[in-house]
């Protein structure tokens, strides 16, 4: 039952629903259920980027640390979200803090399976990347937008 | 060319640079506005500046205005108090077409001090809510302290009848709401609507209207159905200056609210 | 001749007179005043008068300056306003200007006027104070029977013959020292003159000869604007060119002081000292100073080359949506002007054979 729950949930994400059903049984066998209070510590910057999840309930703080500083909230995430793109790259380390905002439910993908997965299976890596890409791209603009600060001299 | 005179009945803060102030008129009645039209402000001495009317148009009596203080007229604007006295030419330029709308799914995008020049069209939009079939109004600002019309944002939000979401660029640990740049929140507002009915108005720093066009034209909102507001240099409002001039329009009389389709082409230009 | 006719009926009678080496426009006392027998030789960043016949009076063709400065002068006082108890009155400033003869407008001159027109009367607004100007304004044209290698009003249908616009027309007709001039009217003030000055009727010789010598006028022109420069521009706005020409413009706004039709401006206020008393000023400004697009956190055009594209831009191409017509008359001031030798109509023929 579990299992079949995943794959539905897979099926409705942007990321995931243009894979077809052999895809997405193999990848929801990846999947796991989590669960973070408010406040919780989802993972730190320099961890093991073991997991990427797919956000179904809550907020979640994506933070940078400065030392002399409070941490800065450079993204919030939110249901339907994906949070944590370190497992594609290596080293696989998470490269900053998430923290649940409020009670966060969610689905992680355990990132050695995920690879291991596509690795044997070339045409799935494919798809992933085309899949992935897209949506990292998204964010990636948003990021540039947030990087040139176009409130920081606007006029009335 | 000559302006009327206008006394200052209130003044109030919005922002650490940005006040708000009520004008009344002295030189016979206030004239009507539409939603997204400037004035040419004038404190004594200093010279004018184009600001957008910010206060609700079915009351014209009193004219409000939202100044963030960037260069020596705006702030002699800013440093206003009750009493002082100002001069004003307009109301001038194109408007929100908002009236035109009824039936649609509207969806306002404001960045920064771009909810100023909206809330007109806002009001217009809250006080005849039932001729639209959804109202989103999305603010972005960079960070927290300085949304504009916070209390505001509350109040509509506590409608049933209205979404309203808020982001920030950057937050510190005691913020809750979304962090993350507007087109991010307009992406998500827009997956749940019916993007053919949308009728959008944009109104912010120009990159930042660049993106959200492409945002909701990424989302199959038509592209005669968003509107942006531009600015450009603005000395004599009328036409006559040439300052303001963008390709063939003049943003003072053809501006400063254009259809997004009649200058898609332009935005893409550098210094034109 | 007419000139003095027009004084002694009380006109102030702004035309042609040789100063400081080139023709400008400024009051007459007496038609001896005109710069009889002087002709320009005008080149790209050229002009110089020399000698010509010795009996016309009218061979030189535009000088640097245009008419424009006497309807819509390069300093204006718009309105003043003074310090009070509880705030500041604001009066208008009222200019007399006295009625005024513009004698020896060109046919493109006067094509110029006509766009200032349109430019001051847009439709939702009216300079007042201009339109008073204009009202008060008599326009004598001369025909042109030569044209400098800068000229090239043939391209731009405003010359060299003008066939409306004018209350009054004149062609020189002929080389010696009694040449007849041909006069036509244009209105009923200019019918009026006419009237007065009792002038035998013209006759078939006389249409002929003026006929003559605006093919002469046509047949001096080399220099010419490409036909479908409107959207040639308009569809180019990163051509290479762009950026060849900004490697020659000093960006020194010459071009744009010269323009009988370059209308922008500024406004200043100014204080005096004690504070009490302010007036506000408008004053000729150009689209090729970095203050011009000067937006709160900078200017919007940064490069010469931006500001050479918009002026000549607007010029040939958005002056059309703007204003129904070229804003361009094809009277190469600009060309004679620039300290480069900038060719607008060279310019031109690069996107044109870019095009082909």
């Amino acid at each position: 039952m579990a299992l079949k729950g995943f794959e539905t949930i897979l099926a409705e994400h942007p990321v995931f629903k243009g894979f077809d059903h052999e895809t997405l049984s193999l990848l929801a066998g990846c999947a796991k259920n989590e669960r973070f209070r408010p406040g919780e510590t989802i993972y730190n910057e320099g961890d093991t980027a073991d997991k990427t999840y797919i956000l179904r309930e809550g907020d979640v703080a994506v933070e940078i640390c400065c030392p002399e500083k409070e941490p800065i909230i450079i993204e919030s995430l939110h249901g339907g979200d994906v949070l944590g793109f370190g497992w594609l790259v290596p080293p696989y380390r998470c490269m900053s803090h998430a923290r649940a905002v409020s009670a966060v439910r969610a689905m992680s993908l355990d990132a050695q399976c995920m690879r291991g997965k596509c690795d044997e299976n070339p045409a799935l890596g494919y798809a992933m990347f085309q899949h992935w890409v897209p949506h990292l791209a998204v964010r990636f603009r948003a990021l540039r937008l947030q990087l040139i600060d176009v409130y920081g001299c606007e006029v009335a | 060319m000559i302006p009327r005179r206008y006394r200052v009945v209130h003044v109030w803060p919005e922002l650490d640079d940005v006040m708000s102030m009520e004008l009344a008129p002295l030189d016979g009645p206030s004239p009507q506005f539409k939603p997204g039209q400037f004035n040419m402000i004038y404190p004594f001495g200093v010279g004018e500046a184009a600001i957008s009317i910010s206060g609700d148009m079915t009351d014209p009596g009193r004219l409000i205005h939202t100044t963030r203080a960037v260069g020596a007229v705006s702030s002699a604007i800013t440093g206003l108090t009750k009493g002082d006295m100002v001069g004003i030419r307009g109301p001038f330029g194109s408007h929100w077409p908002i009236e035109d709308q009824t039936g649609r799914e509207i969806v306002f995008v404001a960045g920064g001090l771009g909810l100023p020049p909206l809330r007109p069209a806002i009001y217009h939009a809250l006080q005849n809510r039932k001729d639209y079939d959804g109202l989103t109004i999305i603010h972005g600002a960079r960070s927290p302290d300085t949304l504009v019309y916070p209390e505001e944002l509350t109040e509509w939000k506590s409608r049933f009848d209205t979404e309203v979401d808020v982001t920030v660029d950057h937050a510190l640990p005691g913020w809750t709401g979304r962090v993350g740049v507007v087109t991010t929140c307009l992406d998500r507002a827009l997956a749940g609507m019916d993007a053919v009915n949308v009728s959008a108005f944009v109104c912010g720093p120009e990159v930042m209207m660049r993106f959200s066009a492409q945002s909701l034209i990424a989302a199959g909102v038509p592209c005669d159905r968003i509107w942006v507001s531009m600015e450009r240099n603005m000395k004599c409002a009328i036409g006559f200056c040439g300052h303001c001039q963008y390709g063939p329009d003049f943003v003072c009389r053809d501006g400063p609210v254009f259809r997004y389709d009649k200058i898609a082409r332009r935005l893409g230009l550098k210094e034109i | 001749m007419l000139v003095d006719h027009f004084i002694a009926d009380g006109w102030r009678v702004i035309g042609p007179r040789a100063a400081n080496g080139a023709i400008v426009y400024e009051p007459l006392r007496s038609g001896a005043d005109l710069p009889k027998g002087l002709i320009d030789d005008q080149q790209p960043g050229s002009y110089r008068l020399t000698d010509g016949n010795p009996n016309r009076w009218f061979d030189y063709v535009v000088g640097p300056q245009n008419w424009k400065k006497w309807l819509f002068p390069a300093k204006q006082k718009l309105w003043s306003a003074e310090k009070t108890t509880d705030g500041f009155t604001v009066t208008a400033h009222e200019e007399s200007y006295p009625k005024t003869v513009l004698f020896g407008v060109r046919p493109c001159d006067l094509s110029a006027i006509e766009i200032l027109d349109s430019v001051f009367d847009n439709g939702d607004f009216t300079d007042t104070a201009y339109r008073e100007r204009r009202q008060k304004t008599f326009i004598v044209t001369v025909q042109c029977a030569r044209a400098a290698s800068t000229c090239f009003c043939t391209s731009m249908r405003t010359g060299p013959r003008a066939k409306r616009g004018f209350d009054l027309a004149l062609t020189e007709l002929g080389e010696s020292r009694d040449n007849a001039f041909l006069v036509e009217s244009g209105s009923p003030d200019g019918d009026n003159v006419l009237t007065a000055l009792d002038c035998p009727a013209p006759e078939k010789q006389h249409h002929d000869a003026a006929e003559k010598a605006t093919q002469n006028a046509i047949n001096d022109q080399s220099c010419h604007m490409p036909d479908d420069i409107r959207h040639l521009l308009r569809d180019n706005p990163e051509h290479p060119q762009w950026d060849d020409v900004a490697d020659r413009c000093l960006s020194c706004a010459n071009c744009t002081l010269a323009c009988p039709t370059c209308f922008c401006s500024d406004v200043e206020d100014i204080n005096d000292l004690s504070g009490d008393h302010t007036e506000r000023w408008r004053s000729w400004d150009s689209c090729f100073s970095g203050a011009f697009s000067y937006i709160h956190g900078g200017s919007v055009r940064r490069s010469t080359k931006s500001r050479y594209r918009q002026w000549m831009t607007h010029k040939l191409s958005s002056w059309h949506d703007q204003f129904g017509t070229s804003g361009c008359v094809g009277c190469g001031r600009c060309i004679a002007w620039c300290p480069v030798g900038i060719d607008i109509t060279a310019e031109a023929a690069v996107f044109a054979k870019d095009e082909e």
